[in-house]
């Protein structure tokens, strides 16, 4: 069993290519038939892409030794201050409510 | 029985009883891939002998299981080639491309139907048999083109020759011939075709398994 194809497919037209899994075969030939079986025979599939695991470029190493947290989208945690700013609000409403009571010191 | 129910039920046997036949190899198949891919096509055979049985029945005023499961033995009309229980890989592909290549020479036959019902089957069936086809082609390539291998389709060849050439009828069957040599890239020898109407002793335990749960639950099984 010489070759590895990762399978993508695609479920539905304009729908985005997505990974389905990897279907072992001798050659071209019989992966594409294992391909058609294994992610096509139940019409959940539209389109499929089969790539030779050989042909992917795979990177799996990052660095980011400065901690460089702000180019990240999780870089700034605003849980906290959207807390603060929910409970300032909260505070104002009260008071407002209380000086329109007739409370002059709430 | 007409001329045409007695072919419409040639064909659906032919279909039931491979299926079952290849379905065999559910779980055991050489490796994973080979065992969804083969599951899948006896599946497909299954399909295709329902919606024969159906055409079938339509006409005798019954319906596709009663035809499937309720006749004797003697009333099956298929080819002896499809009942041979070979549960090894090389006989396995070679009777499984034997059939496709045969059973692709009687669709295309029945495409060209004045019946417009059989041809419209016919095209339907065939749609899904080109697939069947491509399997059993890159298989049989892939075993001629080793030594060792080739020598093992050879030896099937020897068995199911007979067999292959029983599925036809004799207007045919010359194509067969025509296809099954060129692929082979040699002449096969001229044989008395095995043909339908006897049927192996084989078929007698398949119908047992096939028909068990039709006789213990006859007014229909419910899971």
């Amino acid at each position: 069993m010489a070759l590895v194809f990762e399978v993508f497919r695609r479920e539905r037209s304009g729908a985005p290519m997505q990974h389905a899994g990897s279907i072992a075969a001798p050659d071209e030939r019989f992966a594409e038939i294992y391909a058609r079986e294994q992610y096509g025979r139940r019409g959940e599939s539209e389109a499929l892409w089969l790539v030779p695991r050989g042909a992917i470029d795979e990177i799996a190493e990052f660095v980011d030794e400065f901690d460089l947290k702000y180019r990240r989208v999780d870089g700034y945690s605003i849980k906290e201050r959207l807390k603060e700013a929910r409970a300032a609000a909260e505070n104002a409403t009260r008071l407002r409510d209380a000086f329109s009571a007739g409370d002059q010191n709430p | 029985m007409s001329d045409r129910v007695d072919l419409l039920l040639a064909l659906a046997d032919d279909e039931l009883i491979l299926g079952w036949r290849n379905s065999e190899w559910t779980g055991i198949a050489p490796f994973l891939e080979e065992d969804v891919a083969f599951s899948s096509i006896a599946q497909n055979e299954i399909g295709h002998a329902r919606a024969l049985y159906e055409l079938a029945a339509r006409e005798l005023g019954t319906d596709a299981d009663a035809l499937a499961f309720d006749r004797p033995l003697e009333e099956y009309r298929s080819s002896p080639l499809v009942e041979l229980r070979r549960l090894e890989w090389a006989r396995t592909i070679v009777r499984h491309w034997l059939y496709e290549t045969a059973d692709a020479i009687r669709l295309e036959a029945l495409m060209g139907s004045d019946d417009r019902e059989i041809a419209g089957i016919a095209a339907k069936i065939d749609r899904e048999e080109v697939y069947h086809r491509i399997h059993a082609e890159m298989w049989i390539d892939r075993l001629l083109a080793s030594d060792d291998a080739r020598s093992r389709v050879d030896e099937a060849l020897e068995e199911l020759w007979p067999y292959a050439l029983g599925v036809l009828d004799d207007d045919l069957r010359p194509e067969l011939v025509r296809r099954a040599e060129a692929k082979v890239g040699r002449a096969l020898p001229e044989v008395e075709p095995v043909s339908r109407g006897q049927h192996e002793a084989e078929l007698a335990d398949l119908l047992v398994e096939m028909t068990m749960v039709r006789r213990s639950a006859p007014a229909g099984a419910r899971w």
